[in-house]
């Protein structure tokens, strides 16, 4: 074979293998980890409306993960069922109610000033029915943030000598939990990345690795779609 | 090269070689230099938004008009040797021998050693001006006189926040700055090692936890720039990113009164000492949020 042709066949497979880790590295730092759940839309004098239903749990259990002691959020489907998807499909220009059932202990906040709900309607949240505007970062279990859309709240925990603590999820009503609810409103169709910021990892250097580190657990994206 | 035999030329013709590819280089400096110096400095980042920035981009400019004639040299040897010594059609016929030359040899050493030690000297004067935008440790040698407005600069995985110590310690997670004003930012982390970059006002400065990084940018007129995490730090690296503003001083006012009345609420908890969870204003920080990590 002539060099030439040697030369071309090895720069078409470098550019073939480049290809395929940019795929897999993009693939990784988007979507991968957790498949995408198409958050069911209403419409509610022309305007849509969206319902968040989220558990989030000490430790995620055997039925819902091969890691079933690692923290996570979870998503109410459809049909009643609690699934490990942190990926959601969301209409643009919506309004969405949230209502965020935590099962989980306090871990505290590294930063105490994302303790204080902002992006939100009101800049308020409502814990077990009541308004709140700031909880103690010490009682913070866990956080539900969306950087880029300004919006972040600190979920407080559940005390830790509470009655009936859950154990594997997924966590039933009868379970110690907290109850958060807000709304906010989604914008112009885009990519956004929620996260946890508190280190909440049991087991894990800082507490902010394993399931902090990985999609699917406390860490997903909102697919705003027009 | 002066004096080589060549296989394609005679020794007469060869004598000339040098002579050519001076002239050339000499012409083509002459013309390059100043149209990569007017046309192309301008063009480089990170532009005009702080004294930093138009600091860099003059460096920059400066550096590249330094390195345009060694560019010239480089292209026209090469292409002068290309077309001057490219072996005659026919047979296979081995080159001329290749002999040292000591004047080149020397006259390189002179020249790359002239080159390399102007860079050092502009470069480190340039530095010690006000330290060029980037970050200078806790103990910073390049410090501009005159006062300056303090912000505080805190990375976390995955998000920068903002404090202002002559604002009560208030905290944000928005970087808003005062126009035609000395900014003094005191870079720090929570967590991992982050790097704060905020571009269009050529500042960067690495965000280690337990460390004090200063930094100093002069802001210009109102604008908007961008700030980005330059140090691989997680899941969230290329996420940790927003926009900060440049704004004139009654926005500034204004921006401050707004952000104090949202901060009130924290401010109690802000306010208790580390031991107890909060973060009341300092350098640097050592939260312990560990009840469940290790």
């Amino acid at each position: 074979m002539r060099v030439g042709v040697k030369l071309l066949l090895v720069a078409v497979a470098v550019m073939a293998a480049g290809v395929v880790i940019g795929f897999y590295v993009s693939n990784l730092t988007t979507l991968a980890g957790s498949p995408t759940y198409s958050v069911p839309v209403h419409n509610v004098d022309g305007h849509k409306v969206v319902n968040l239903e989220l558990q989030t749990v000490a430790a995620v259990g055997p039925k819902l993960s091969p890691n079933p002691d690692w923290v996570s959020y979870l998503i109410k489907d459809q049909s009643g069922q609690w699934k490990r998807e942190t990926v959601w499909d969301l209409p643009a220009h919506a309004t969405v109610h949230v209502t965020i059932y935590n099962f989980d202990g306090a871990s505290g906040l590294r930063n105490p000033y994302l303790a204080r709900p902002q992006g939100m309607v009101g800049n308020r949240i409502m814990v077990d029915g009541k308004p709140t505007d700031a909880i103690d970062p010490n009682d913070a279990s866990h956080t539900f943030a969306v950087p880029a859309l300004g919006l972040i709240l600190a979920i407080p925990g559940v005390a830790d000598d509470a009655k009936n603590p859950c154990g594997y999820a997924p966590c039933a009503m009868s379970n110690a939990h907290r109850t958060i609810k807000f709304t906010f409103h989604t914008t112009t169709p885009g990519h956004f990345r929620w996260q946890c910021f508190v280190p909440c990892a049991a087991g894990w250097v800082y507490g902010f690795g394993g399931p902090m580190q990985t999609i699917g657990y406390m860490d997903g994206f909102l697919n705003v779609k027009a | 090269m002066a004096g080589q035999p060549s296989a394609a030329s005679p020794p007469a013709e060869s004598t000339s070689h040098g002579l050519r590819v001076v002239l050339a280089w000499l012409i083509l400096s002459a013309v390059a230099t100043p149209l990569v110096a007017i046309y192309v400095g301008p063009l480089i980042p990170p532009g005009n938004a702080s004294t930093q920035a138009t600091e860099q981009v003059f460096d920059n400019t400066w550096m590249l008009a330094v390195i345009t004639p060694v560019i010239c040299f480089l292209v026209v040897f090469f292409a002068y040797a290309l077309l001057s010594f490219r072996a005659a059609p026919g047979g296979v016929v081995d080159g001329p021998p290749l002999r040292n030359d000591s004047r080149v040899q020397v006259l390189w050493m002179i020249a790359t050693g002239l080159i390399v030690l102007f860079l050092a000297g502009f470069g480190t004067y340039e530095l010690l001006q006000n330290g060029a935008g980037g970050g200078q440790g806790p103990d910073p040698i390049a410090v501009p006189s005159g006062q300056k407005f303090q912000v505080q600069v805190i990375g976390q995985q995955w998000q920068f926040t903002y404090r202002y110590p002559s604002l009560g310690g208030l905290e944000s997670n928005q970087l808003v700055l005062p126009a035609h004003t000395y900014i003094e930012l005191n870079v720090t982390s929570l967590d991992a090692v982050h790097s704060f970059w905020a571009y269009e006002l050529g500042v960067k400065a690495d965000a280690n936890p337990g460390v004090n990084n200063v930094a100093y940018v002069q802001t210009k007129d109102p604008t908007t720039f961008h700030v980005r995490c330059a140090e691989l730090c997680g899941l969230w690296h290329p996420y940790m990113f927003n926009n900060g503003r440049v704004v004139d001083t009654s926005q500034f006012q204004k921006w401050a009164t707004q952000q104090e009345h949202l901060y009130a609420s924290i401010k109690p908890f802000m306010d208790k000492s580390e031991s107890d969870g909060g973060a009341p204003y300092s350098k640097t920080y050592f939260p312990q949020p560990d009840r469940r990590a290790g």
